[in-house]
């Protein structure tokens, strides 16, 4: 199979200190670390394995300025033959809709197969990118796919739905899916291993190169725009408990037994 | 000028969030409300029985290629719909089928998107949009521009009750579903019962990613014997394969209302915390006091747990007497 997988670098929001910058609409992620976006692993794993199932290829594809090259680093460590990063001065601040544009230009027209994205980003969180995606290249798809199986010129896929359900659905290839986390178990890539893959390119590509002008991607071209971001709005703030752990723990089993009423 | 809410049904059954739907869509004010029941044949007429107040009209839609659910199919059957009526705003929920069809709409009508929205308003002709972003730890205020269609799916819950809006006219409407979508609905499946069920628990020792590694959740084991507790956990857990599906709190696994809900090392993501909410005493301990754990729970640690919690299992033990 010829496989495709999209990938984007987030900033770790578990430990990032976030603070919204001057202009409101921007966000400083300070020195929290950039790592590959968590659906994201899923889905490169997931396009390895078809890959080594089928002795097919990988190219994997990202959107985003050079200090995200990272993202793909990792995607040639475990297993993609080629790598694409498509930046121009005029993609900062795009929406979703754009992004699938840029990819769409950049995909050309490679025959693959298979498509994958993961189902969503940790930062901004649409889960638009992969069937907006699919939608431009005018083939089906499935979003929240937590199991994956090829069956003679096609894919069948089960969607994760609420409480315990899910959803079997058969899609015609070519086809893009958007995987959901726990699908596989990414493989651990060794900083040796990414050392290793910076020896091999990583293809740049401009707008012009993939035949896009600056109208239809960018701000100009998602029809979605960041006002504002803001601290959340108040929700029910915690009481803290404070002191060393054993003073804590004897507030904890008051609060059991007069909140609980357990103990 | 209407707004339309896609009704949200599941083998036959109503799902809660239409009732958010349809009282989003008429705080609006984008004009009347029409809820589109999308159905295989024969059954919508339960769905439309059972429809929530709100709506002043109800479009329904039956069809062999809407049976269970295809998003490619109700995205084709709404796109050729609104072409025809051209509804301000196309609701749905923020839920698995609306990350299906909502986009694949979007994509169909060359319409503006926007999903996740836990509110929405409508403002000089064009929708504007709060999300929660960053795990939760930011809210972003979004655009979108001005369209003759605009697609939004709304995070669940959080709506006000919809004021009736009257008995509401049923019509039936003609639809086709084009061949060649590529996409074919075959099943449901639903997860086998474990041997444990955690929904039943007066009291659960949860764990999140904040645990560290599947050895250490030996510590909330201990703790939940201590107790007599349960131990559950969010999402990551599951997926870094340290426990069984079947203990997962969250959107995707089990929604539980217990006594005592002991959170650590949970950040608090939507999914989870949707789950957990109404659980009578919230207790969390979470090494960063940013976590959106805290803004749900009813008391917040903020410490490293692997230091809070042997203290607290020493604490129950001597409370017990079984120390």
């Amino acid at each position: 199979m010829n496989l495709a997988v999209f990938v984007k670098q987030v900033p770790d929001t578990a430990e990032a200190d976030l603070v919204v910058a001057a202009d409101g609409r921007s966000v400083r992620t300070g020195d929290a670390p950039l790592q590959l976006n968590e659906w994201d692993r899923f889905a490169l794993e997931e396009a390895v394995l078809w890959k080594e199932r089928t002795g097919g290829a990988l190219t994997a594809f990202l959107v985003g300025p050079e200090e995200h090259e990272d993202a793909l680093r990792r995607c040639l460590a475990v297993g993609a033959d080629r790598a694409v990063r498509v930046w121009d001065p005029a993609l900062p601040g795009q929406g979703p809709c754009a992004v699938a544009r840029v990819l769409r230009a950049a995909v050309g027209d490679e025959p693959y197969d298979l498509f994958l994205c993961g189902a969503q980003a940790a930062d901004d969180g649409f889960g638009l990118v992969g069937p907006l995606l699919a939608g431009e290249l005018g083939i089906p798809s499935a979003t929240l796919v937590n199991r994956l199986e090829l069956q003679d010129g096609r894919v069948r896929c089960t969607r994760e739905l609420e409480a315990g359900w899910g959803e079997v659905v058969d899609l015609d290839l070519p086809a893009l899916v958007t995987i959901q986390t726990g699908i596989n178990e990414p493989r651990y890539v060794s900083i040796l291993g990414i050392r290793k893959a910076r020896k091999k390119p990583i293809d740049l590509l401009g707008l012009g190169d993939v035949g896009l002008d600056d109208r239809r991607v960018g701000e100009a071209g998602s029809r979605l725009r960041v006002e504002a971001f803001a601290p959340p709005p108040a929700g029910r703030e915690a009481e803290f408990l404070e002191g060393p752990p054993d003073a804590v723990a004897r507030q904890v089993v008051d609060l059991l037994r007069e909140k609980g009423g357990v103990l | 000028m209407s707004v339309w809410t896609v009704v949200e049904h599941r083998a036959g059954a109503m799902r809660d969030v239409t009732a958010d739907l349809l009282a989003r869509a008429g705080g609006l004010d984008a004009g009347p409300v029409t809820a589109v029941v999308l159905a295989g044949p024969g059954e919508a007429d339960g769905l439309v029985s059972g429809l929530p107040p709100g709506a002043h009209r109800v479009a329904v839609a039956e069809h062999p290629d809407l049976a269970g659910f295809n998003g490619a199919a109700w995205a084709a059957v709404l796109a050729a719909l609104a072409r025809r009526e051209v509804p301000a705003v196309i609701l749905g929920a923020h839920s698995a089928a609306g990350a299906d069809w909502a986009p694949a709409l979007a994509a169909l009508l060359d319409a503006p998107v926007v999903t996740d929205a836990v509110d929405l308003a409508w403002e000089d002709g064009a929708l504007t949009a709060q999300r929660s972003v960053y795990g939760g730890k930011l809210h972003a205020r979004v655009r979108l521009a001005p369209a003759s269609t605009t697609v939004a799916t709304v995070r669940p819950g959080g709506a006000d009750a919809p004021l009736p809006a009257g008995t509401a006219a049923v019509d039936r409407v003609e639809v086709q579903v084009p061949s060649g979508l590529g996409k074919r609905f075959v099943e449901w499946v639903q997860e086998a019962a474990g041997s444990v069920d955690i929904a039943q628990a007066d009291v659960l020792v949860s764990v999140g990613r904040g645990i560290g590694d599947a050895e250490s959740v030996e510590v909330a084991e201990a703790l939940a014997e201590a107790l007599g507790a349960t131990v559950s956990c969010s999402r990551p857990v599951v997926d870094l394969g340290w426990l069984p599906k079947e203990r997962q709190v969250g959107v995707s696994g089990k929604t539980v209302k217990p006594k005592v809900y002991l959170a650590l090392g949970i950040s608090g993501a939507f999914q989870h915390v949707t789950a957990m909410k109404d659980a009578g005493c919230i207790i969390a301990v979470n090494k960063d006091p940013k976590a959106p754990i805290f803004r749900t729970a009813h008391y917040g640690i903020v410490g490293d747990l692997f230091k809070v919690v042997p203290a607290l299992i020493k604490a129950v033990r001597e409370a017990r007497g079984t120390a």
